[in-house]
C-alpha cells in the first residue's frame, strides 16, 4: 500500500509523462497516442516508486529490466526516461526525425535507458522472458517487467511464451497486460475477442492479478503481492482505457495512431494540468 | 588456416550432430555463458547430451521455434551464448522474423543451429525439406550462415561460433558425412579452402556438394580435363578473393550445393564473378523446386545433385569457355 502523498507523488509523476509524451509527439503531429497514454500510470508506478535503475549508467547490471513489448509505446517511455534524467528532455522532439535516439518502436541500441528492440508484436515477452532465464540461471536478484498489449495478445507466439513462463516459474518476471481493449482497426471484441483474459492466464500456470491501471495504488500492491509468491511466474491484468487522459484521444474508437494539431495538443495539456491541480487540491 | 585433406574418400565415423555437441559440452565446462536450446529435437540433435551434462543450461522449450530464438535473444542481451536448435526448414521459415529482428536487428548474439539441410531431410519430405534457407539468412545484415563440411571441420569451428560476436546461421548435416579432412585441421570462418587444384575450371561446392565434386573431379579427369575443387563452407561473408582468383585462374566456374540454385551458393559466386570477373558458370543445385520423401541416393538423383550432374555442368561450361 502506498501512503496518500506517494499517490499524489506517482499521480504527479504520471501528469508529467502524460504532458511530455504529447509535447513529443504534438511536435511531430501524428503517432501512436492510444498506447502510450494507457501505459503512463503503469511506467510512473515502475520508474517512480519500484525499479532499481541508475540513470546515469542505464546498462549498470544491478538494473532492473523493463522490455515493451508493445513497441509501438516507446514514446511514453522517453518521456519517462528524461524525466527520470536518463538523456536531455530536448531529445523529446527529434522523435522520429531521421538519425534520431528515439524511434517511435523501442530500441535497445539508440535509447539510453531502452532494454530490448522491440515493435515485432509477440516478440518482446520471449527476449524478456530470456532476460528472466538468464538472470534467475546466474543467481541475480533483478527483476524483469514486460508489458504487451491485448492486440499484441492475438500473436501465437504470446501464447507460446505464456506456456512457457507458466512452466518455468519465473518468480523473477512480472508481465503486464495493456487491456484497453482496442486496436489499430477498432475494439478489440470486434476483431478477435481475448475473452477472460485473467482465467486464460491463470489456466497456463500464472500467478494472476488484475487491477484497474489507471490506478497507482493498485498497481504498485498487485507489484508488491506479485514479489511475495515464489515460483510461480506473474502476470498483471491491467484494465486500461486507451488513449488515458488525453482529450483528444480517448474515448476514440480509431485512436492507435493518431494525427493532431498543436491547439489539440495545447488543449489536452491544459487540461490535464487543471485537472490534476484540482485533483491534487481536493486530496490537500 | 591448416588443412589437411584426407587421403581417401570414406564415411566419417564421427557423426557430424555428435563432433558439434560433444565441443559445444567442452567449451561449456570452461565457459558458463555457453547455453542449449532446442525444440523438441533433443534426440534429433542430440542436444540431450549438452542437457545431461548441464542440466541448468539446457533447455528445451518445446515445440515453438519462434519462442525459443526469443528466449536465446534474451539470454544474450545479459552475457550468454546461446546455441538455438531446430531443423533448417523451421529455422528459416518459421523463426525468419524472430531471428531477424529479435536477434540480428537487436544486435544479439545468437547461434542458431539448422539440422536436416536440404534432402538431408530424406524420410521427414517435402514439408521438412528446405531449399531456401541459405538464401533466406544471407539476406540478414550481419548473419554469418556457415554450412560445415565433415565431422573434423564441425569441431573445428565451434569455439570460432562461440567467440565471434553476432548472428550465426550454421546449416548442419546431423549424420556421418564423407570425410575430407583429416584431424587437426583448422579452419577460418570466411575462407575458402582449395581440395584439389585445377587449370581447366573450378568446381566451388559447400556441404555434401564437397565430396560430390571431389568424385566429379576424379570422373572429369578420365576425360582429361583437370578441374580444381574448392570448399567454401562460408556462403556469408563469401570468400570474394579466392572465387575472383579461381575465375582468373581457370576462367570457368561451377557451383554445387544441396540448396535451391537460387540465392544459395550459386548466386553468392555469381553476384561475386559478375562484379569481379566475369567468366562462364553454371549451378548445379535444385531447380527451383519443393522437397519431397525419399533416401539420399533417390533424392540427389531426384533434384541433380550427384557427381554425374556436375560433370554434366562441367562439360557445358567448358564448351562455353572455349566458344
Amino acid at each position: 500500500m502506498l501512503s496518500q502523498s506517494e499517490i499524489v507523488e506517482l499521480e504527479k509523476f504520471a501528469n508529467d509523462i502524460r504532458i511530455e509524451t504529447l509535447k513529443e509527439l504534438g511536435h511531430l503531429g501524428f503517432g501512436h497516442i492510444g498506447g502510450a497514454m494507457s501505459i503512463v500510470d503503469l511506467l510512473a508506478v515502475l520508474y517512480g516508486k519500484v525499479m532499481n535503475l541508475d540513470p546515469k549508467n542505464p546498462s549498470w547490471e544491478g538494473r532492473d529490466w523493463l522490455v515493451i513489448s508493445k513497441g509501438h509505446s516507446g514514446p511514453s517511455l522517453y518521456a519517462t526516461l528524461a524525466l527520470k534524467g536518463f538523456f536531455p528532455k530536448e531529445w523529446l522532439y527529434t522523435l522520429n526525425q531521421g538519425g534520431t535516439k528515439l524511434p517511435s518502436h523501442c530500441d535497445r541500441n539508440l535509447t539510453p535507458g531502452v532494454d530490448m528492440t522491440t515493435g515485432a508484436l509477440g516478440q518482446g515477452i520471449s527476449t524478456g522472458m530470456g532476460v528472466a532465464m538468464g538472470l534467475k540461471m546466474d543467481n541475480k536478484k533483478n527483476y524483469v517487467y514486460i508489458i504487451i498489449g491485448d492486440g499484441e495478445s492475438q500473436e501465437g507466439q504470446v501464447w507460446e511464451a505464456a506456456l512457457f513462463g507458466g512452466n518455468a516459474n519465473l518468480d523473477n518476471l512480472i508481465v503486464f497486460v495493456d487491456y484497453n481493449r482496442q486496436q489499430l482497426d477498432g475494439y478489440v471484441d470486434d476483431i478477435n475477442s481475448l475473452g477472460v483474459l485473467k482465467d486464460k492466464w491463470e489456466t497456463f500456470g500464472w500467478h494472476t492479478q488484475e487491477v484497474d491501471g489507471h490506478n497507482v495504488n493498485e498497481i504498485y500492491t498487485a507489484i508488491q503481492n506479485a514479489k511475495t509468491v515464489k515460483n510461480k511466474s506473474h502476470v498483471v491484468v491491467m484494465h486500461t482505457i486507451k488513449g488515458k487522459g488525453c482529450n483528444f484521444a480517448e474515448g476514440v474508437e480509431l485512436n492507435h495512431h493518431m494525427h493532431f494539431t498543436k491547439e489539440q495538443v495545447e488543449d489536452a495539456i491544459a487540461e490535464l494540468e487543471k485537472n490534476f491541480h484540482e485533483k491534487e487540491g481536493e486530496l490537500s | 588456416m591448416t588443412v589437411k585433406i584426407a587421403s581417401e574418400m570414406i564415411t566419417d565415423e564421427i557423426e557430424m550432430r555428435d563432433a558439434y555437441v560433444n565441443e559445444l559440452i567442452r567449451i561449456a565446462k570452461e565457459d558458463e555463458r555457453v547455453v542449449v536450446l532446442d525444440a523438441d529435437l533433443m534426440h534429433s540433435n542430440n542436444t540431450y547430451k549438452f542437457k545431461e551434462a548441464f542440466p541448468q543450461r539446457g533447455i528445451n522449450v518445446g515445440v515453438q521455434e519462434a519462442n525459443m530464438i526469443g528466449l536465446a535473444a534474451g539470454l544474450s542481451a545479459i552475457g550468454k551464448i546461446p546455441f538455438a536448435h531446430t531443423f533448417t526448414c523451421f529455422a528459416a521459415r518459421r523463426d525468419l522474423d524472430q531471428i531477424y529482428i529479435s536477434v540480428a536487428y537487436a544486435k544479439l548474439n545468437v547461434k542458431v543451429v539448422a539440422t536436416d539441410p536440404g534432402v538431408m531431410a530424406t524420410y521427414n519430405g517435402g514439408t521438412h525439406m528446405s531449399f531456401g534457407d541459405m538464401g533466406i539468412m544471407r539476406e540478414i545484415p550481419t548473419m554469418t550462415v556457415i554450412e560445415p563440411t565433415d565431422s573434423v571441420m564441425m569441431k573445428a569451428l565451434v569455439s570460432q561460433i562461440a567467440y565471434t560476436y553476432g548472428p550465426f546461421f550454421v546449416r548442419v548435416f546431423r549424420k556421418n558425412p564423407v570425410k575430407i579432412y583429416e584431424e587437426g585441421s583448422t579452419f577460418e570462418i570466411g575462407k575458402g579452402i582449395t581440395l584439389r587444384d585445377g587449370k581447366d575450371l573450378t568446381i566451388i561446392a559447400s556441404g555434401m556438394m564437397v565430396a560430390e565434386s571431389l568424385k566429379a573431379s576424379k570422373m572429369l579427369e578420365q576425360k582429361g580435363v583437370n578441374a580444381r575443387v574448392v570448399d567454401v563452407f562460408t556462403l556469408k561473408p563469401i570468400d570474394k578473393e579466392l572465387i575472383v582468383k579461381c575465375a582468373e585462374e581457370t576462367g570457368a566456374i561451377v557451383t554445387a550445393e544441396n540448396h535451391n540454385f537460387i540465392n544459395g551458393l550459386g548466386s553468392g559466386v555469381s553476384e561475386v564473378l559478375v562484379e569481379n570477373a566475369p567468366v562462364p558458370m553454371e549451378r548445379v543445385g535444385v531447380h527451383d523446386q519443393f522437397g519431397e520423401v525419399g533416401d539420399v541416393s533417390y533424392l540427389k538423383k531426384r533434384f541433380g545433385l550427384t557427381a554425374e550432374d556436375i560433370v554434366k555442368s562441367a562439360e557445358k561450361v567448358l564448351k562455353r569457355k572455349r566458344a
